[in-house]
């Protein structure tokens, strides 16, 4: 029995749609991207042979390191912060409270919404001349700032943002996690004398490490790939560059400088990192993770 | 009605209630700009109440808000006085004062001006109809494939298989920007610009959506398969009778997640379409901003229009979403 499991080749039949798709859009355009980045090209000349020196001059660049130690900082402060936020409000909202059906979709409604939009209303509320955060600050005495164009506060503006605008995703996947903690378990343990922090330890956290688990990996993928609110709410990489982030990095180099060959070298460099550190989360947290 | 059963259910609520103004609050802003006209836009931002000028009690206003209303009355008055005389005398340049719903019109409607106004013929309503069939067709057909693979990765045992799954993870963390160029060429050679094809089959195939069931599916219980599949359920019975009934939740939740990625999606539609008839609501909405400037009450019109339709499509959905809870049979 066994040994007929382990060359299960019916198998592939279920994954042939998705690999097929994956290879062609995906998977190929990878390696053509590989193969143009040892290229100088600039879209409409010929592509010339470079060998490694993409890579050197990429390596030579101190903006790219600021540009990595920004994305690094948007992570690091983004994922736990929306991590911590959403299992809060998915806990308040798995409670048998009416109108509980108008908060779901109400704490959904930013994700809902292009990035697009939400930017543009964003760059209004941090407006330094009549945005509303400094008016909401002047209630309290708290003298104005400039926000997005202030160095040390761009970034945490983005982040703010960014975590209000995802909140909604991770609250829908904790809930459907939580859904799926068997109801008895937590009877048995009332009935045992367990306080709520007891059981949320015992019994939520671990049963809701699949789903944390999952929200950690697409999160920190994410976060390495921020992009569109950079884009739109700090233009040029935003005060003394404090928002350069990776993509930003390359879409500038490839979009508005045309360095076609350089721009796909940089994005290597950011798959390469991405890929990292979600080996790492696969090897060593997935063992955490608690599979019924 | 708050019914109130528990005390601890009243903070709970108090909580809850004061995180919704937070999210709420720029979309708030959203609506009130969108009825908006552009001297109320672009000089009312001193006063902290966003209601528009039509709908605020006069004891808000601050001197500059009852300037500027009568700013617009005056205009009002000049335009009535105008429209009275007979068409041949009527002077052309007195503009209609703006109306509650004018950006409203203006967003559906706007057409390609006389030269001087840099949009596209904007058919609104083709481009929802584009949009609606794409994310559909999208939406369904990834949720079907996707569900398969998660099922052999979660049910059988095949050589390459963490090989393939962490291939599978590894074309997530391309960045996007570096694939639209090699797409484009591959696409065009194809044909597919500018068809429903290069709008719908790149998007068939979701890994997320792959990683996101395969989680689900690994908390099924693995003897229910082994008791299935001894007892001559083959094992495309079984995913089809026993593993999607069970997993509704995560479906319809991946289902809503998909739609909303696709209805919102911009980039990929902007590279792969140029003529007006396969163009998106994304797309369509991107026109409100040009090198002339933000039409911001008209922008801020159709980005009410647009998310309106998936808040209603949520709503209904969220629903039958919180029915289908604790169906799932996973007791141990």
């Amino acid at each position: 029995m066994a040994n007929k499991h382990n060359k299960d080749w019916g198998a592939y039949l279920y994954l042939l749609p998705v690999v097929v798709i994956l290879v062609t859009f995906h998977v190929l355009p990878i390696f053509y991207s590989l193969i143009v980045s040892f290229y100088d090209w600039d879209l409409i000349g010929k592509p010339e042979y470079i060998g490694t020196g993409n890579y050197s001059r990429l390596f030579d660049d101190p903006m790219f390191y600021k540009s990595i130690w920004n994305t690094i900082y948007y992570a690091i402060i983004s994922v736990p912060l929306s991590i911590f936020c959403s299992l809060g409000i998915a806990l308040l909202l798995n409670n048998p409270i009416s109108g509980i059906g108008i908060y779901r979709t109400i704490y959904f409604i930013p994700v809902i919404t292009s990035i697009n939009a939400v930017a543009i209303v964003w760059n209004f509320i941090y407006n330094p001349d009549f945005g509303l955060l400094n008016k909401i600050l002047a209630v309290f005495a708290i003298e104005p700032r400039t926000w997005l164009q202030d160095p040390f506060w761009a970034m945490p503006c983005i982040i703010f943002m960014s975590v209000w605008k995802g909140l909604g995703y991770n609250v829908i996947i904790f809930l459907a996690g939580l859904q799926n903690i068997p109801r008895h378990l937590y009877e048995a343990a009332r009935i045992d004398g367990a306080s709520r922090w007891q059981q949320f330890r015992h019994i939520t956290w671990p049963l809701l490490t699949p789903t944390t688990y999952f929200i950690f990996v697409i999160s920190s993928i994410g976060s390495f790939q921020v992009f569109a609110q950079v884009y739109m709410m700090t233009p040029r990489g935003g005060p003394l560059k404090s928002t350069m982030v990776i993509v930003y990095y390359l879409y500038r180099k490839a979009f508005e400088q045309f360095e076609f060959g350089y721009a796909l070298a940089a994005a290597f460099i950011l798959f390469i990192i991405t890929f990292s550190v979600t080996l790492f989360n696969k090897l060593y947290l997935e063992k955490k993770v608690h599979y019924s | 009605m708050i019914k109130v059963k528990h005390p601890e259910h009243i903070a709970i609520h108090i909580l809850l209630i004061i995180g919704s103004i937070f999210m709420l609050f720029p979309f708030v802003w959203m609506i009130t700009t969108s009825v908006k006209g552009e001297d109320e836009i672009l000089n009312s931002s001193k006063s902290i109440v966003i209601l528009p000028d039509s709908l605020r009690p006069d004891f808000l206003n601050s001197d500059e808000d009852r300037q500027r209303i009568a700013r617009r009355e005056e205009r009002e008055k000049a335009y009535y006085e105008e429209m009275a005389r007979p068409v041949e005398q009527r002077n052309s340049r007195v503009k209609k004062p703006f109306n509650f719903f004018d950006n409203y019109r203006e967003a559906w409607t706007a057409q390609q001006g006389s030269g001087k106004d840099p949009w596209y013929l904007q058919p609104f309503g083709r481009y929802f109809l584009n949009t609606l069939f794409v994310t559909i067709t999208v939406t369904a057909g990834s949720l079907f494939f996707a569900s398969m693979s998660a099922y052999a990765f979660a049910f059988f045992k095949f050589p390459f298989k963490d090989t393939i799954f962490m291939m599978m993870l590894g074309t997530m963390m391309i960045p996007q920007q570096a694939l639209l160029i090699p797409n484009y060429i591959f696409l065009a050679k194809l044909d597919w610009i500018n068809t429903y094809m290069a709008l719908i089959v790149p998007w068939l195939a979701s890994a997320y959506s792959v990683f996101f069931l395969r989680q689900f599916f690994l908390q099924l219980p693995k003897d229910l398969f082994e008791a299935a599949t001894i007892d001559g359920c083959s094992r495309f019975q079984f995913y089809y009778k026993v593993v999607l009934p069970l997993s509704k939740p995560p479906m319809v939740t991946l289902g809503i997640f998909s739609f909303l990625a696709n209805w919102n999606s911009f980039v990929w539609p902007l590279i792969v379409t140029n003529d007006t008839n396969m163009r998106v609501i994304q797309v369509g909405l991107s026109y409100f901003s040009s090198e002339a400037g933000t039409k911001w009450g008209p922008l801020m019109a159709a980005s009410t229009f647009t998310i309106l339709p998936l808040v209603i499509m949520y709503f209904l959905a969220q629903k039958q979403f919180v029915e289908s809870q604790a169906t799932t049979g996973m007791k141990e």
